[in-house]
């Protein structure tokens, strides 16, 4: 079973086994509209948390993904180059943007759980 | 921030706002920058731009004055014509681009940029100081319907539409100001009215079912594809109407020389040749490029920078509207996106074709 975090940025982090999935939140592509590009990080890539590893693009505007904890790239949701609207539909679902592996678990303690990500953004 | 007349509409629709010219504007609805772009070039999209400034001009002088304000020559201008033009200032850079239509023998309306208003009314006021005129800044609803069935949505509401020329203007009833012109490349109508009666047309024009409300995201990308010009991003006070690749808007004759401010740094800036010039440019690749971004060539030397760049929902691929260099228009180009070199070609204007109605 997984354990879903939240973060301020309103990213969404999906953790199992010490593999966390990372996405933005459906509030977080409601807010941007549709989107055109998605440009992702490397496989292996090493991220420090507040990287902007991820530039999202809408029609009118690019904006920054930032890391939301520190853990080396293990994967990357290759379906958003040929359908980047795949965030906009499923979000925080299929729409994921990569999977990172978790360089310290003490880190997670910070985020939010969907309680408290519903109350930011209410 | 400002609200327009349609301020309360746009929440009652759902849009997501945003700030623009000091108005709180609708960005995109619930359908969505794409789908909102397709159904303006599909059937019609309904466009608040209450934020654009009218200045009309009325009394003996006006023609006169017109003529000192902006290239063009406003004397032998026609009644019910309206003209693509300028503010330039004395080095011939665009102070401003506007639509002035001819409302009689002694009245213009100007229709100017939000973003310049205040720079607007103040030059507009220190022109006429010379001149037997009035100027009046008029509060107003101003909508455009854009789209093929733009024509038969107001039709269908009685205005006499069918016969109008593109780029002409009439004054449909007390107050009321419609021509056929707009921003998005395809046949359409601006619609301005006072304030007061601007939220109820709007939502009449939305009774009929070809008609979607329109954001400002579906707005620049439409206007992008067609190759139209924003102020204060593709045209500025240092850009001339020559670099900007909007000389076909100044007559020949006054090209030479003229009444209007800026004439003689016009003819000097046309005759020495433009170092930099207006294009479009598409990236080989799917990345966006957006405003901002310096353009080199293939040796990493400065050759110019896009001044308008995002994605052509109808041509499907990213556009950007870019300023270089003349000599450098034959060699590799490319974009410097967040540290990456991205190629680009340059490409022929519009990107998408002008549908307008001849």
């Amino acid at each position: 079973m997984a354990d879903i975090y939240y973060t301020d940025e309103h990213e969404w982090l999906s953790v199992e086994d010490g593999i966390a999935t990372v996405g933005i939140t459906n509030y977080a592509q409601e807010q941007l509209g549709d989107l055109v590009f998605v440009e992702l990080p490397s496989v292996g890539a090493a991220i420090a948390k507040g990287d902007a590893n991820v530039v999202v693009e809408s029609v009118k505007a690019a904006s920054d993904v930032f890391a939301p904890i520190a853990g080396e790239i293990t994967a990357v949701n290759d379906a958003l180059e040929g359908d980047p609207a795949l965030v906009n539909s499923a979000a925080e679902s299929n729409g994921w943007l990569y999977k990172m592996k978790v360089a310290d678990v003490s880190e997670l303690s910070s985020l939010m759980d969907l309680e408290a990500y519903k109350a930011l953004i209410a | 921030m400002k609200k327009t007349p349609l301020y309360t509409l746009h929440e009652k629709l759902g849009a997501k706002m945003g700030a623009f010219a000091g108005y709180s504007m609708p960005l995109f609805y619930p359908l969505g920058v794409m789908k909102e772009h397709a159904h303006t070039r599909e059937a019609a999209g309904l466009f608040d731009i209450s934020h654009m400034v009218h200045i009309e001009i009325t009394g003996p002088e006006a023609a006169k004055m017109i003529a000192r304000a902006c290239p063009y020559d406003a004397a032998s201008q026609k009644i019910g014509e309206a003209k693509y033009t300028f503010f330039l200032n004395e080095n011939a850079g665009i102070k401003d681009d506007l639509i002035i239509t001819r409302l009689g023998d002694e009245r213009y309306l100007i229709v100017a940029n939000a973003g310049c208003a205040q720079k607007d009314i103040a030059h507009v006021n220190l022109v006429a100081d010379r001149f037997d005129v009035t100027v009046t800044v008029i509060p107003r609803g101003f909508l455009a319907l854009q789209g093929p069935k733009a024509v038969d949505v107001l039709g269908a509401l009685g205005f006499a539409v069918n016969e109008m020329e593109f780029m002409s203007g009439v004054e449909p009833k007390e107050g009321w100001f419609l021509s056929r012109t707009g921003y998005t490349g395809e046949d359409g109508f601006e619609i301005a009215m006072p304030e007061g009666e601007a939220a109820d047309f709007a939502e009449k024009l939305l009774a009929d079912d070809a008609v979607e409300a329109i954001g400002l995201g579906a707005r620049d990308s439409l206007r992008l594809e067609a190759g139209l010009s924003l102020y204060s991003q593709d045209l500025t006070e240092e850009i001339s109407p020559h670099e900007a690749g909007l000389l076909w808007a100044i007559p020949k004759t006054l090209r030479e020389g003229g009444p209007f401010i800026g004439a003689e740094s016009l003819t000097n800036r046309i005759s020495n040749g433009r170092i930099r010039m207006r294009v479009g440019l598409v990236p080989v690749e799917r990345t966006p490029v957006r405003a901002g971004a310096k353009l080199e060539d293939g040796e990493g030397n400065d050759i110019g920078l896009i001044t308008s760049g995002g994605f052509g929902p109808s041509v499907n691929h990213p556009v950007a509207l870019g300023l270089i260099l003349v000599e450098a228009k034959e060699g590799a180009i490319f974009a410097n996106v967040r540290g990456r070199k991205l190629e680009m070609k340059i490409e022929k204007l519009p990107f998408a074709p002008h549908n307008y109605k001849r």
